[in-house]
């Protein structure tokens, strides 16, 4: 079988594209959700936190300027065909050059630092970049912007197995409930189940990458999203936690077989500008 | 909806003390950037014994780290980022004048009790709508740590800035009021 050519540059300037176009335009089927939501809440403050959500994103998507000034890290999910060869360069380069060029024609914020000095690298490299080898000779490239503030309310915990199922909704509520107006509610809450330690995170956040509105594949999974949404929308966070009961728009399950010991849940926490875009060269 | 009241920067006590948790406000005047790294700057300074960049009496600071400024705009979008991270070093501002501060989610305790003692207010941003509130910020200047780049302090002038108030001066939260009002049992 012969090797189908990408070039590298190919790659560059499609990721510079998708880093300004996840910035700017709110995906459709979030903003649908958050219209409905809109017409939904009783509280006349989350009711005008919503109202201002959905002018912003029409601005962004109209001005063709960021949504959110914390455009984020760049993270990527590639789906790489295995008879696909990139061409003329290595890929994770050609993803960083392009998110170099997207970030700074973009006049998107550059977020990355040192973690000691905090001093900002300046070209938000680098980006956070997960491949996975797939059938095929085309290459898939997923682009989400990850902010800052709903990342810093999720968490990885290895729970017991003796928790069972209802250790597990709990611990998921309460870091809602803990996570309160930080996270920019309304939320959408990725949880990965299963795996190991890193493979859980990874997982929650690929959660995220689901369209809203869609079920979980596994209808027990899907009865088990739908019962969590319901919870978390009692908490009465509201948007932006000045309370209401649009707390989250969805909750997406992923699950996966783990070790015999071990009870890896992750609760990747999204805020309402769900951005991601992608592309398949 | 609560009428919305129209204030004027820099806050005063008596203007502080009509404010109540749960009120609506357009603000209008001067007010300051300043995040993470900016709070930092600004504590190790004072603790050397040097002044702060700016005449922090009666001052608001808002927590932003704008992105860019497209060619012929003030400022890039510029929502509020999440105020905890600043809960260490706040109460030490508030303290020498500060009386106001924007930005999302609960503060401390500490940051709370000052609000009460120096009289000081808590606003609340909507957290992701950075491209509809850069658009009641008429101009933004750099005035200190431009090397922090998006988190340099600047001067920025706000016309009709829409927030609301969280913490008022008296100990009411509206974090806490608004989640009781709406909680259901699970």
């Amino acid at each position: 079988m012969k090797m189908r050519e990408i070039n590298a540059k190919q790659i560059t300037d499609a990721v510079s594209d998708l880093c300004m176009k996840a910035n700017f335009d709110i995906p459709d089927d979030v903003i649908q959700v958050i219209k409905k939501a809109y017409q939904e809440e009783p509280s006349p403050q989350g009711k005008d936190v919503l109202k201002q959500i959905i002018d912003n994103d029409e601005i962004a998507h109209n001005e063709q300027v960021p949504m959110c000034q914390d455009t984020g890290l760049a993270v990527f999910f590639v789906e790489l065909g295995q008879d696909a060869h990139i061409a003329g360069g290595l890929l994770n380069d050609a993803i960083n050059d392009g998110v170099r060029k997207g970030y700074k024609d973009g006049y998107l914020r550059k977020s990355t630092c040192n973690p000691f000095t905090r001093k900002n690298v300046g070209d938000n490299t680098p980006s956070i970049i997960h491949v996975e080898v797939v059938p095929g000779d085309k290459v898939k490239i997923i682009m989400a912007a990850k902010g800052g503030g709903s990342e810093n309310m999720s968490r990885v915990m290895m729970m017991k197995p003796s928790d069972g199922l209802e250790g597990i909704k709990k611990y998921i509520i309460d870091r809602v409930r803990e996570s309160g107006s930080n996270p920019c509610p309304p939320i959408i809450v990725g949880v990965g189940i299963g795996g190991t330690f890193e493979r859980s995170a990874l997982i929650a956040k690929k959660s995220l990458l689901r369209p809203l509105g869609t079920p979980n594949p596994d209808p027990e999974l899907d009865k088990l999203e739908k019962e969590l949404l319901t919870s978390i929308n009692k908490l009465g966070i509201g948007p932006m936690g000045l309370g209401g009961r649009t707390t989250a728009l969805a909750v997406h399950v992923i699950v996966e077989p783990c070790h015999i010991a071990s009870l890896p849940l992750a609760v990747n926490i999204q805020c309402h500008s769900a951005r991601h875009k992608e592309i398949t060269i | 909806m609560t009428d919305i009241l129209k204030i004027k920067t820099p806050l005063t006590d008596e203007v502080v003390s009509k404010l109540k948790s749960g009120d609506s406000v357009l603000i209008t005047g001067v007010m300051y950037t300043g995040r993470d790294a900016a709070h930092k700057r600004m504590i190790d300074a004072l603790n050397k014994g040097e002044k702060l960049p700016f005449d922090i009496q009666g001052q608001i600071i808002y927590y932003v780290g704008p992105s860019p400024a497209k060619p012929g705009k003030p400022i890039g979008s510029a929502g509020p980022t999440t105020s905890y991270r600043m809960d260490a070093y706040a109460p030490t501002l508030i303290k020498l004048g500060l009386k106001g501060m924007i930005g999302k989610g609960w503060r401390a305790k500490d940051v709370i009790d000052a609000c009460i003692k120096y009289k000081a207010i808590y606003f609340g941003a909507t957290g992701g709508a950075g491209a509809l509130i850069a658009r009641a910020i008429k101009k933004a200047d750099i005035i200190a740590y431009d090397d922090l780049g998006p988190e340099a302090v600047r001067r920025i002038e706000v016309v009709d800035f829409p927030a609301i108030v969280i913490n008022d001066a008296f100990g009411n939260d509206l974090y806490v009021k608004g989640v009781e009002q709406y909680k259901q049992t699970i």
